[in-house]
Parts: structure tokens; C-alpha cells; sequence
């Protein structure tokens, strides 16, 4: 699955723009599926037979898209003028490298020198306003030979293992889900699923409504990534979750109250087979079960994610033993969901 | 007649925060048995009541959830932080007496100096709020309190001067006894319309219980019944025609709903038939139930029903019994109305 997520954090899919990732997932698991099939907002779908039929349709799914950019104008001096796509920090982005445009041409994000700022300035951190991308040309004719209006702009951020069993990426949230659901795929399941690959989660849960209409689940499962605020300086009651505690389970966020009827027997059986797990500690953010669940005549949802540190920024950083509790919990509902 | 004190104390006793509606939701499905034909709930935890009849489909929600908390850590001390479920003004919280749903009590406080000058001082959020159910350390919390549970305002529910009652969730369980008192009248009456009573979950959240319910019986008219706050208190900074004791409102438009004019004639024209009174409610923040079944499907015509409330999300809020009892009338009257849209 290391080696899946490392190919699928090496792709490039800005919500909307998702056809890399896609076309990627679409290949690996096309001879492992029963059925498979994408809508028109490039969601896809995938049903796979297990040994036994289920009563209660489950569907799993994790989203493809990540945060990024596009140009919403080039200056004349052949600069790239960001519009953002998600939330992201602006206060992690200056000197991040970037690819720019379906080219991918190398840039950096920059801004003014520091001794043509007013100290006003120093004092607040830059907006997206005020940065922008030099890919290293020398006028706006230049750069529109590589680059248009309305063009994606992706972190340039490698695959990499460092420390204590830690890997930094971009997009690990939520490739990881995506690299976790083919990896499921690929094996044996126990009942008769239901897998979606969601478009736009990070602009406002958009694909997942079309998922939910379309399957019509009665049970949702989504695997995320989720914020993980177990660093210095912040109260231990505020850190959401931490590291190395294993797959974080949803109480209530945003934009769902997660099913307790569902979630307790899973948790139980859990703990019974000594797989990891920690509750998300806040009830902030939001995941596709907030449109999954309410779709038609509405379903039970349960959450799943990776606890993931700067989480929407260029270095997405996981704990690798977390992700392998986190499969662990997911094979486990696949297989316990079946039987309710 | 059922009596508006004695059903408003029976669903607090039950009520808890969006999410956790099954346990008022049996109390709710044993009391409105006897006035329809069927009775069921559904994935989100809908109590769907059905009186069949030959006319329009007409869908009628007041919501069962009420704001309040969720446990999410325990400290070592024992003391609780927790997650606001629905919005809630985190001033109004300091001092507040809590109950879980397993009936621990506490009080919710605020760190620091523990008095509502010292908190007007620091910034007052949920996230310096807690919990304190007298545990001495986190192994004693633990026994009495899971990370996951909910807790509501543990006030009283009384009459005051005046036949005002007051009570915590009279959002939204007040309209919920109205919603019942109109079942009881509308017991033995042929039925002009196919009527299906729903006390709706999850609204304080999102009217997410509306939005599936509304999917799933896909009605051909929606009246929902909410509160609706006030302008006649000291210094409201919003200025507002509705007062206590004049009626129920019938709503024009909120943040979430334009009502459909046929909607809101339809409603004024039962309250001047029937002698009810009712006053005319403009509302500029705020959503119901409303919203979400008229974006349902195709698109559906709905109005609302509002009882109004005053120190609404506080708790300690204040109704005048008359104007609970009169928005039943007023629904129990329109929805014997033959619908001609």
C-alpha cells in the first residue's frame, strides 16, 4: 500500500481536475471489480462481489482531488497570479516550489523583498494576493506558451520516508484513502461493496453528493485524512488527535452526527482484535459523509481517517503504523458491516 | 385536551442534542399512536406519523433535536471539555447546569475566574469552556462520563406570571406540543388531506432530518413549525414586530426560506376564518425546516408555523402558552383547507 501511495501522491488532481488520479485508480483495479463506471461529474464507481450478499448496502469511499491552485491572470512581466482551490494556510506557501499549468513547468512561489516592505507589512502575515508564481520567464508572452488563464498550480512536493516510520507527501489526504480502497479491491472481501471515488471533496463535498444519489447506500463509510495538532503549544483537549494512536474515529464534525448503533459493536470488535483507534477530539471539519448521508432518503455514516500533520499544506506528513491500523479498522467494517 | 406544561416536560425529560433523538422519539411515537394510522422512523431517526386522506400530500415537521454538547476529553483532573452540537452562544453557558444523557449532572464553566465579568474580558468560546460533574480525577470521570456522550441544560421546565412558560429547547419541543395538540384535534375529523406529522431530527445542524424526510414522503405542501424570536424585549438590537402572547406568526421569510405567498395565504386565510389570532413574521437570521422541503425534488410550495420565543438557544427560554395553543388551532384549521395549488 506504501508503494500505491507514493504513485498516487505523485499524481496531480486539483478538485475538478481529477483525470490523473482517475485514470491511475481505473487501471489498478479494473480487473478486480464487477462493475465500474464514472458520472458526468468524474466520480468513480466500482461495485465488487464478495462471498456473501449483504443486507445493507455499504458504500466506501475516499476523494481524489486535493488543494492546490489555478492562475487567475499573468502579469505583465510573465508572473502567475494565484486564486485558490480549498482552504490552505497562506502562511505556509511562500518560497514552496510549484508545477504550473498541464505542462507542469517548475515555479516558485514568491514574494517582494523584505526590504521593500513597510513595516505593516512584517507585522501580518502575506495573502494570496500579494504572492504570486515566477516560473522563471521573462514576459507574459513567454509564460502563456506554457501557461493559460484558468490553469492548475500544484504544490511540487516528493514522496519521502523520514524519522520515526513518517512519510511526507502532498495530497496525502486523501490519496491515502484512495491508495487504501484499491488495496481492498484488490483483495477478498467478505460481502458485496460498494467503492466510489469522489470528485471536488475539497471545494464543498460536491462529487459525494452525486455519489450518494447514485448508490443510495444504507451505510457510508469515508476514509479521510483528519488534522492531527499533537505538536507543541497546543492543549492536549485541543489537539483533535495524535499520532501513532491509530485510525481516528468521527463522533460529530461539520456536517455529520456519525451513528452510534453503527459505531460502538465496530469499536468493540476492534478492541477485541487489538486494532488501534482513537476518537477525533473536535467537532470541527468536514468529510463526504456530510453529503453521503443526507442523500435521498438518507443513511448511517461512519468516519475513518488518517491523523495527518499540516494537513492542506505541501508537506503532508503520516505516521506509516497509523495507516496500516486504519486498513485494519476498515476490512474490519467492510466485514462486520455485512452481517447487520 | 392534553396540556401544554405536562407534554413540554415529558419530551424534556427525553430530549437530547441532534443525533441522539431516539429516546424522545419513543416517548413521541407512544403519545401520537392513537391519532393516525401508522407510525415509523426512519435512517436518520425521523418519527414519520401518517393519517391517511384523499387530498394533497401535506408534510408538517417540528423538530424533536435540541442544541447542546458532546463530551470529547476528559482531563486529569476530571474535568470535561466538550463540543457545542447546534449554535450556541457561549456566554449564556457560563454557569449553566448540564445533564448527560445518563443523567450525570454538572455545570458548565469557563477557565479562569469563574464569573461572567472575567469571561466578558477573555474571549468566551466553547474551547476554554468545561464541564464539572464534582469528579476529583480523570479515572472517577471516566466511570460516570464516555468521550461521545451528549449532555443538554439541565433547567426547569415551569409557569410563570402571566401563563408565560419557561423552559429550556422550548426550540424546538414546544412546536413539537403544538404539532401534537393539533393531532388531537385533528383525531376524529374525516381528513380533508393526506397528513403526514414528522418530528423532524438534526435540524439545529443543518434541517438534516427534514431533508430526508421531505426525500422520502415527497409532499405536495409543507407547513413546518419552529420558533421564532422577539422584538419585544429591552434594547433588541434587531428591530421586530412579534411579541409574546399575540398569537403564533405565520412566516413570511427567514436567512433559509422566501415562503411560497400561496403558502402564506393559505395559513392567514385559516386564522381569519377561525378567528385565531396570528401576527405577520419577517425574520432576518435564522433557518426551519421549511428550506429544506422547498428545495426537495421538484421543488415543493411550504410555508411555516412559528411560536414566539423569547431568549431563544439560552437555557432558559420563554413562551406564552396561548401562542402554543393557537398554533395548533391555526394548523389544525389550514390543513382541513382544501389546497388548490
Amino acid at each position: 500500500m506504501k508503494e500505491l501511495l507514493k504513485k498516487l501522491t505523485d499524481l496531480d488532481g486539483l478538485a475538478g481536475y481529477e483525470d490523473e488520479v482517475r485514470e491511475f485508480i481505473e487501471n489498478e483495479i479494473k480487473d478486480h471489480v464487477d462493475e465500474m463506471f464514472t458520472d458526468p461529474m468524474g466520480n468513480l464507481y466500482a461495485f465488487k462481489k464478495g462471498a456473501k450478499r449483504r443486507e445493507k448496502k455499504l458504500l466506501v469511499s475516499a476523494h481524489m482531488d486535493e488543494v492546490g491552485f489555478l492562475v487567475h491572470s499573468i502579469t505583465e512581466d510573465g508572473m502567475l497570479k494565484l486564486s485558490q482551490v480549498g482552504g490552505i494556510d497562506p502562511r505556509v506557501l511562500v518560497g514552496r516550489r510549484m508545477k504550473a499549468g498541464h505542462k507542469k513547468v517548475n515555479g516558485i512561489i514568491s514574494i517582494k523583498a523584505i526590504h521593500l516592505t513597510t513595516p505593516e507589512e512584517r507585522k501580518v502575515a502575506p495573502q494570496l494576493a500579494s504572492l504570486y508564481v515566477d516560473i522563471g520567464s521573462s514576459s507574459k508572452k513567454q509564460t502563456e506558451e506554457y501557461v493559460r488563464v484558468g490553469d492548475p498550480v500544484y504544490f511540487n512536493s516528493d514522496f519521502i520516508e523520514f524519522g520515526d516510520n513518517r512519510i511526507k507527501a502532498k495530497a496525502i489526504d486523501d490519496r491515502l484513502g484512495c491508495a487504501m480502497m484499491i488495496e481492498i479491491i484488490k483483495g477478498d472481501i467478505e460481502y458485496d461493496t460498494w467503492f466510489g471515488f469522489s470528485v471536488q471533496e475539497e471545494i464543498g463535498i460536491r462529487g459525494a453528493r452525486v455519489l450518494g444519489n447514485r448508490v443510495n447506500p444504507d451505510i457510508s463509510l469515508v476514509l479521510e485524512g483528519t488534522t492531527a495538532a499533537d505538536l507543541p503549544n497546543v492543549a492536549v483537549h485541543a489537539q483533535a488527535c495524535a499520532q501513532g494512536k491509530g485510525g481516528v474515529i468521527s463522533l460529530i464534525d461539520g456536517k455529520t452526527v456519525y451513528d452510534r448503533e453503527i459505531r460502538e459493536p465496530i469499536l468493540k470488535k476492534a478492541d477485541e482484535e487489538g486494532i488501534k483507534w482513537q476518537y477525533k477530539t473536535a467537532g470541527t471539519g468536514a468529510n463526504d459523509n456530510g453529503a453521503i448521508h443526507i442523500a435521498k432518503d438518507g443513511c448511517m455514516a461512519f468516519g475513518l481517517s488518517a491523523p495527518l500533520r499540516y494537513i492542506h499544506s505541501a508537506a503532508n506528513v503520516l505516521y506509516w503504523p497509523d495507516a496500516e491500523e486504519m486498513l485494519k479498522m476498515a476490512k474490519l467494517f467492510i466485514k462486520e458491516s455485512g452481517a447487520l | 385536551m392534553l396540556n401544554v406544561l405536562e407534554l413540554q416536560k415529558k419530551l424534556v425529560a427525553a430530549a437530547l442534542p441532534s443525533g441522539f433523538e431516539h429516546k424522545v422519539a419513543d416517548v413521541i411515537s407512544e403519545i401520537v399512536k392513537p391519532y393516525v394510522d401508522e407510525v415509523y422512523v426512519d435512517a436518520l431517526g425521523n418519527v414519520i406519523a401518517h393519517k391517511k386522506g384523499p387530498g394533497k400530500k401535506i408534510m408538517m415537521p417540528a423538530h424533536m433535536d435540541t442544541i447542546g454538547f458532546m463530551a470529547t476529553y476528559i482531563d486529569d483532573k476530571g474535568f470535561i471539555r466538550v463540543t457545542n452540537i447546534g449554535g450556541i452562544s457561549a456566554v449564556n453557558m457560563v454557569a449553566t447546569p448540564v445533564r448527560f444523557e445518563n443523567g450525570v449532572k454538572g455545570i458548565m464553566q469557563i477557565e479562569g475566574k469563574a464569573d461572567l465579568a472575567s469571561a466578558a474580558r477573555n474571549a468566551v468560546a466553547m474551547s476554554n469552556m468545561f464541564i464539572d460533574i464534582g469528579a476529583k480525577s480523570k479515572e472517577e470521570a471516566e466511570k460516570l462520563v464516555d468521550i461521545g456522550m451528549v449532555a443538554v441544560f439541565d433547567t426547569e421546565t415551569k409557569v410563570i406570571f402571566n401563563d408565560h412558560l419557561v423552559s429550556p429547547y422550548c426550540d424546538d419541543l414546544i412546536c413539537c406540543v403544538s404539532l401534537i395538540l393539533a393531532m388531537e384535534q385533528l383525531k376524529d375529523v374525516e381528513p380533508v388531506n393526506d397528513l403526514y406529522y414528522v418530528f423532524s431530527t438534526q435540524e439545529e445542524v443543518g434541517l438534516r432530518g427534514a431533508i430526508t424526510s421531505a426525500y422520502h414522503i415527497d409532499p405536495d405542501f409543507g407547513i413546518a413549525l419552529d420558533v421564532c424570536p422577539v422584538g419585544d424585549t429591552p434594547a433588541i438590537s434587531v428591530p421586530m414586530v412579534v411579541a409574546l402572547g399575540k398569537g403564533p406568526t405565520v412566516k413570511i421569510k427567514d436567512a433559509s426560506v422566501i415562503c411560497h405567498p400561496k403558502a402564506v395565504e393559505f395559513l392567514r386565510k385559516a386564522a381569519k376564518a377561525n378567528d385565531i389570532p396570528y401576527q405577520n413574521e419577517l425574520l432576518l437570521a435564522g433557518g426551519t425546516d421549511t428550506a429544506a422541503i422547498q428545495k426537495t425534488r421538484g421543488g415543493v410550495i411550504a410555508g411555516c408555523i412559528s411560536v414566539p420565543t423569547r431568549y431563544i438557544h439560552s437555557p432558559q427560554e420563554m413562551v406564552a402558552i396561548s401562542d402554543v395553543e393557537n398554533a395548533a388551532k391555526l394548523l389544525a384549521a389550514a390543513v382541513c383547507q382544501e389546497i388548490d395549488f
